[in-house]
């Protein structure tokens, strides 16, 4: 057992010892180490000015460079990694770095607070040699907010980075990254005291099962997407913490044939391919949550346990049938993921024990399933209603139906009535209307700033049409953005 | 520096040369407020607020945030040594609301009392755990709560030019409407934040993000009860202003300055997020209802309207923004017969202030609004109806169609022209064709087209804020210190006035050194607002030069023995004569000859002159125009959009530098059009602000930027005014072109509905207000 963390911060080895479990990496960086070009513009992760590179060894030796926000990112789960903020880029106004040339040189910074955010965003790209026409551009950036530019220097500048970036020698860098990131690299359970405080991090999914089922008043935090805001915004203490984030066998997703289990450990970013690949509604859907800083380090079985009502993802898995893993000790128990959610902020998991995998049928036409996430933003927000819609024709007849909403109800949840309207009817428009009237019979939506119950119904309602419409239209003519869209 | 010819000599006027802090932008080195450097004995400071919209607060016991660890201080209205008072035109603001026998709360956020701590959670901490005792009064939210009471600012004010009632009789198609519009939340990224040094005497320095030093030296001055010359007020850059941090910097400054005193320690106010967005004021939520006349071509014959602002509970610069969203009720039109009604609601709500534009956006959307309305119900083509109301083009002196509402007479008017450039570049007339066909081959998708234009005036409209004043300093060794009045918030000024003095001495701009704007070097200056930073400040600059190049000019006149007018400065260096001498050699032989190498510069903007009390006068020095296409997709079925394809042809006179100016175009666009559509603030029963974080309030991200998006400056621009090298202001006017975003929104949203009625859009055009139009209505 160790009780120090280790990390590399701008290619300097730093050992912590006693790290408060809840501080920040922003604080960290900004008080500790007094590096104060990484900025704090929201600390709820929803603004980018606080992006830096992370970078992590997975589980094949492979080394993860991903941006994140330091404003929600907890101290102790940095253990292991290397971690680049601006001041790790050029300091010399003469000799700049190809990410902070381009950004001059497109006139890419106006008050400049967030700049070095966006510069941290496109350095990731940069060192992954992600190439950067706009649609991706549009998508590395999303996390990261100008209120200056309108961002057209920016996005200029993107592109000329990623071509920079895919001419570039970075093998010396890689090649120091690997050998850091490399000794760093244990096993070990470290377990880490401040105070009265704790905060473990498990190695493997047994020494969490173990850790947690002995203390079932710890919180697990795994991205700290939403657990961040728990401490930044609504200024909760969290004396005892575990982290999920070292732990790689939960970090791994599993193929058959007829389906996926994705370790509860698994973020975001690490499924979206084999998401899209097997339903593209599905990895459209993931790529309109959050964005990249937020789906690098949320998971999706953060996002289960969690049980917001507006939900991600499990709109989206409850209407593909998926079931949830869950385990306490050395016991396991598997359910349907609709049964998961009881009621508002209450899930049934009993104290000690954790999302251990969701199992995601993989039965479904990949262009049955089909996901309407409706917000007043398309990136980075969260959605004012989520529908997912997984309807099966055949002969012309509805053969099986699955729908579920997310922020319609106090959970996730199925429209249950719309599906009874339409199984063993006629595929056709007259069908799919007299099932329009059946959501009032599943939903009473709330409404919030988000937008209206009336807003939200009527749009529930008119999400069956699209999906009808789409049945024979193709996206190109339904579709405003993302997967299959005309307009870029 | 022999041999620097014209090619060497960068950054010039007119040049596209980068922002001074461009590589400190990106390698994080530029430092704000929060970044300063400070001993580890600087206090943190949280301000306490107000969590009720309108309440009488109880007794309030301050001992259990004085026991609370890490806890220096406890300031409230009890401890002001002068004035509690930060309302930066009427003293209608207390720094803080309440002390220990009470007081009273008129909004949620207004500030209660500071507590000053080792480290800012402790302070936050501490003044969680005093217990406010509210006893709630009756609270005025919205406007039609303040209407309904009457409860206003002041008396509704007017302008008003020819017969209304009798034009209106004879208007052969008459429309009456109302357009809702609402507020906006500045968010620049860097939240409102001052540091303050205490010094010897009465004296503080104070540091701080804002637009206005001489504002927070007066009001830091008044709460303190010293002098204005005991506070030095420094500012070297702001993340972010567009008129938010011109008074609301008033507040965390004054608090700072007050624990720093009392204390004798440094100290430290930076608002988080949440408390910014729920604390400081932002652009006024408007109601405008209109009655029209107007002719078969759509010619406005006359019109009425009267506009209702949400000013909040305080003063603060509302009078003025009202007055200017007045100035540009007409726009680009010329109004025949005109009646504008004013009424400055003062309500519970946080004290509405300046933001990019003070008030004139929301005047000129509404009558873009009419004059689409106009156009749907003769069945036109908007952009027809929008040109027929054109005020005369400025070579038709002899067309009475030149006055404006407040008699002032249009002379510059350029905007046929740069509509007509537009209307060709962005291929307006085929676009508008190939959407009618587009639209009727879809199952679902609808695209909507407008183009709209804008008329901006500019000066302050209150005439005496238009100076402006500089101080330049060239040493012995040639280096040059440059310092004026008007403030850095990312817009380029400080580039643009380092251009200008480069210029004048044809030197290279590196040679030039921008210094942060500091009360004690160039005093009683006004905000840098108005989009008048580089106008006023450029011109009090090249004051200094000239002062300065006369001396040396004098100097080598009479040293060489040559006439005066025989010296030129040449780009780098002096011809004297036949002699050519470097720029710093002159300077080493003038600095021998005890010549003065120092000097301030001032600036006065000439003509202008407003009578308030009969709404006449000339307000403004000139106009500055541009014009915008805008096109859009709608999903009728959710009410989701896209925007498509931007065109922009915009007016900045003979600019100074075109990399700035288009980075303020693209950037006022996008401000503009995120106020209209995404941007919504959303306030409970209770008058609590529910979207006070990015994660509830939406600003526009990358992708939201048109993929087809086109910009240019306007080659035929010159500024008719002598203005600084006849370049005309660009902070402000394009944040105006943002509303060819609704009226295209609105253009889709006709489309959807088989333009069987007008859909009359209110803003912002969330997903939720466009299905809404489109259906009709709920239920």
């Amino acid at each position: 057992m160790r009780d120090t963390i280790s990390f590399y911060l701008n290619g300097e080895l730093k050992t912590l010892c006693g790290a408060a479990p809840t501080q920040t990496l922003l604080r960290y960086l900004r008080e500790d180490e007094k590096l104060c070009g990484t900025k704090e513009g929201c600390a709820e992760g929803d603004c980018g000015a606080c992006t830096v590179n992370v970078s992590t060894l997975a589980a094949d030796g492979v080394v993860k460079r991903e941006a994140i926000n330091a404003c929600i990112r907890f101290m102790p789960s940095l253990d292991g990694a290397s971690i680049t903020t601006v001041e790790g880029l050029a300091r010399d106004s003469d000799a700049p770095h190809p990410v902070q040339r381009a950004m001059m040189d497109k006139d890419a910074s106006q008050c400049g607070f967030c700049t070095p955010g966006f510069v941290m965003s496109l350095y990731t790209a940069y060192r992954n040699r992600t190439m950067l026409p706009l649609a991706v551009a549009n998508d590395i950036l999303a996390g990261n907010l100008c209120r200056c530019t309108g961002y057209g220097p920016i996005l200029n500048a993107a592109e000329k980075i990623g071509h920079v970036a895919k001419t570039a020698d970075q093998s010396d860098a890689d090649r120091v990254e690997l050998e850091q990131l490399s000794s760093l690299d244990h096993q070990e359970l470290v377990e880490i005291e401040h105070g009265e405080a704790r905060a473990y991090l498990p190695a493997t999914s047994d020494q969490l099962a173990e850790i947690y089922a002995a203390h079932p008043d710890a919180t697990l935090i795994a991205g700290a997407t939403d657990v961040g805001l728990w401490v930044t915004k609504a200024r909760r203490s969290l004396p005892k913490v575990i982290f999920l984030n070292r732990v790689r066998d939960l970090a791994s997703i599993k193929c058959s044939e007829h389906e996926l289990i994705i370790g509860a450990g698994v973020t975001y970013s690490d499924a979206i391919d084999i998401l899209a690949q097997s339903y593209p509604g599905l990895g459209e859907l993931v790529r309109r949550i959050g964005a990249v800083q937020v789906r690098n380090a949320g998971t999706i079985g953060g996002n289960i346990a969690n049980g917001s009502p507006i939900g991600d993802m499990p709109p989206a898995l409850i209407a593909l049938n998926a079931k949830l893993v869950l385990r306490h000790g050395a016991h396991r128990r598997t359910l349907p993921l609709e049964d998961f959610f009881l009621a508002y902020g209450r899930q049934d998991r009993k104290p000690g024990e954790f999302v251990e995998a969701v199992r995601v049928p993989l039965n479904a036409a990949a262009n049955e399933l089909k996901c309407y996430k409706i917000s007043k933003r398309f990136d980075q927000d969260i959605s004012t209603l989520c529908g997912c819609f997984n309807i099966s024709v055949s002969g012309g007849m509805v053969a099986a139906a699955r729908i579920a909403f997310g922020g319609m109800a106090a959970t996730p949840k199925r429209a249950l009535s719309v599906e009874v309207a339409l199984i063993g009817k006629r595929w056709d428009r007259s069908v799919v209307e007299l099932a329009m009237q059946a959501f009032v019979k599943d939903y009473t939506p709330m409404s919030d700033m988000r937008g209206s119950a009336d807003y939200r119904l009527c749009t529930a309602q008119n999400l069956l049409l699209k999906y009808f419409i789409e049945s024979s239209a193709p996206l190109e003519q339904t579709r405003l953005v993302g997967y299959g869209n005309a307009f870029l | 520096m022999l041999g620097e010819d014209a090619s060497r000599v960068r950054g010039v006027v007119s040049s596209p040369v980068m922002h001074d802090s461009a590589f400190k932008h990106a390698s994080g080195q530029a430092v704000y407020v929060d970044d300063i450097s400070t001993s580890e004995a600087c206090l943190h400071v949280y301000i306490a607020i107000s969590t009720h919209a309108h309440a009488n607060v109880g007794a309030v016991d301050f001992g259990v945030a004085w026991k609370s660890e890490g806890v220096v201080a406890v300031i409230s209205a009890d401890d002001i040594p002068g004035a509690n008072d930060i309302g930066p035109v009427v003293s209608d603001e207390p720094l803080f609301a309440v002390g220990a026998a009470g007081g009273v709360v008129e909004c949620e956020g207004q500030a209660l009392f500071a507590v000053a701590a080792t480290n800012f959670e402790a302070a936050r901490t501490a003044a969680a755990k005093v217990v406010i005792d509210y006893d709630d009064l009756p609270a005025l939210l919205t406007i039609e709560d303040a209407m309904a009471a009457q409860s206003w600012l002041e008396p509704p004010y007017k302008m008003t030019r020819g017969d209304v009632s009798a034009a209106m009789e004879a208007s052969p198609n008459k429309i009456k409407g109302r357009i809702n519009i609402g507020g906006q939340e500045h968010f620049y990224l860097e939240g409102q934040a001052a540091l303050a040094i205490p010094g010897e005497d009465a004296d503080v320095t104070v540091y701080c993000s804002s637009q206005h030093p001489t504002e927070i030296q007066h009001k830091v001055a008044g709460v303190l009860g010293v002098s204005f010359n005991a506070v030095t007020v420094e500012v070297r850059r702001m993340g972010g202003g567009f008129g938010g941090k011109e008074t609301n910097g008033n507040l965390p400054a004054a608090a700072a300055a007050l624990v720093a005193k009392r204390t004798g320690q440094a100290a430290k106010v930076c608002y988080d997020r949440d408390d910014d967005m729920i604390m400081t004021g932002k652009r006024h939520e408007f109601r405008i209802d209109y009655h029209v006349g107007f002719d078969d071509d759509g010619r406005v014959g006359s019109i009425i309207m009267d506009q209702a602002a949400r000013c909040g509970w305080s003063h603060d610069l509302s009078l003025a923004i009202c007055d200017r969203a007045m100035f540009h009720a007409d726009n680009c039109y010329y109004l025949a017969n005109v009646e504008i009604n004013s009424y400055r609601c003062k309500t519970n709500t946080v004290s509405n202030t300046a933001f990019r534009g003070f008030g004139g956006p929301q005047g000129m959307v509404a009558i873009e609004r009419i004059i689409d309305e106009i156009a749907f119900k003769l069945g036109k083509d908007p952009l027809e109806v929008r040109r027929v109301n054109f005020y005369a083009p400025h070579e038709n002196m002899v067309s009475d169609r030149n006055v404006t509402p407040y008699h002032m007479k249009v002379e510059d008017c350029v905007i046929d022209e740069i509509v007509g450039e537009l209307v060709v570049s962005s291929d307006y007339e085929t676009r508008r064709t190939e959407i009618t066909d587009w639209n009727a081959k879809q199952p679902l998708l609808k695209r909507g087209i407008a183009l709209t234009p804008v008329k901006f005036g500019i000066s302050f409209t209150k005439t005496h804020l238009n100076q402006a004043a500089a101080l330049v300093h060239i040493y012995s060794d040639g280096s040059v210190h440059l310092n004026h009045g008007g403030t850095e918030m990312g817009q380029g000024l400080f580039i643009k006035v380092a251009q200008i003095v480069a210029e004048a001495f044809q030197i290279d701009i590196d040679r030039v050194k921008i210094t942060p704007t500091n009360t004690g070097k160039a005093p009683n200056t006004s905000a840098t607002a108005a989009s008048s930073g580089t106008d006023l400040n450029g011109m009090a600059a090249l004051d200094a030069c000239q002062k300065i190049k006369k001396r040396l000019i004098d100097f080598a006149s009479s040293e060489w023995g040559v006439a005066q007018d025989n010296v030129e400065f040449q780009s780098g260096c002096i011809r004297i004569g036949e002699d050519k001498i470097a720029f710093d050699a002159l300077i080493a032989k003038a600095y021998l000859a005890r010549v003065s190498l120092s000097a301030t510069g001032f600036y006065a903007t000439p003509k202008i002159e407003w009578d308030r009390a009969t709404g006449t006068g000339r307000p403004f020095f000139y106009f500055a125009y541009g014009a915008a296409v805008s096109e859009v997709v709608i999903d009728p079925l959710t009410g989701e959009y896209r925007l498509l394809c931007v065109d922009i042809l915009h007016d900045v006179g003979k600019s100074l530098n075109p990399a700035i100016d288009l980075g303020q175009i693209e950037g006022g666009f996008a401000q503009g059009a995120g106020w209209l559509t995404s941007e919504e603030l959303v306030w409970d029963q209770a008058g609590r602000l529910k979207t006070h974080a990015p994660s509830t309030y939406k600003i526009p991200t990358a992708s939201d930027r048109a993929p087809d998006m086109k910009i240019a400056i306007w080659k035929g621009g010159i500024n008719r005014e002598e203005t600084i090298y006849r370049s005309k202001a660009v902070g402000e006017p394009p944040l105006m072109l943002g509303i060819s975003v609704l009226m295209a929104l609105s253009d889709a949203a006709a489309n959807a509905m088989g333009r069987a009625h007008y859909p009359a859009l209110d803003a912002p055009a969330t997903p939720e207000r466009m299905l809404q139009i489109i259906t009709g209505g709920w239920g």
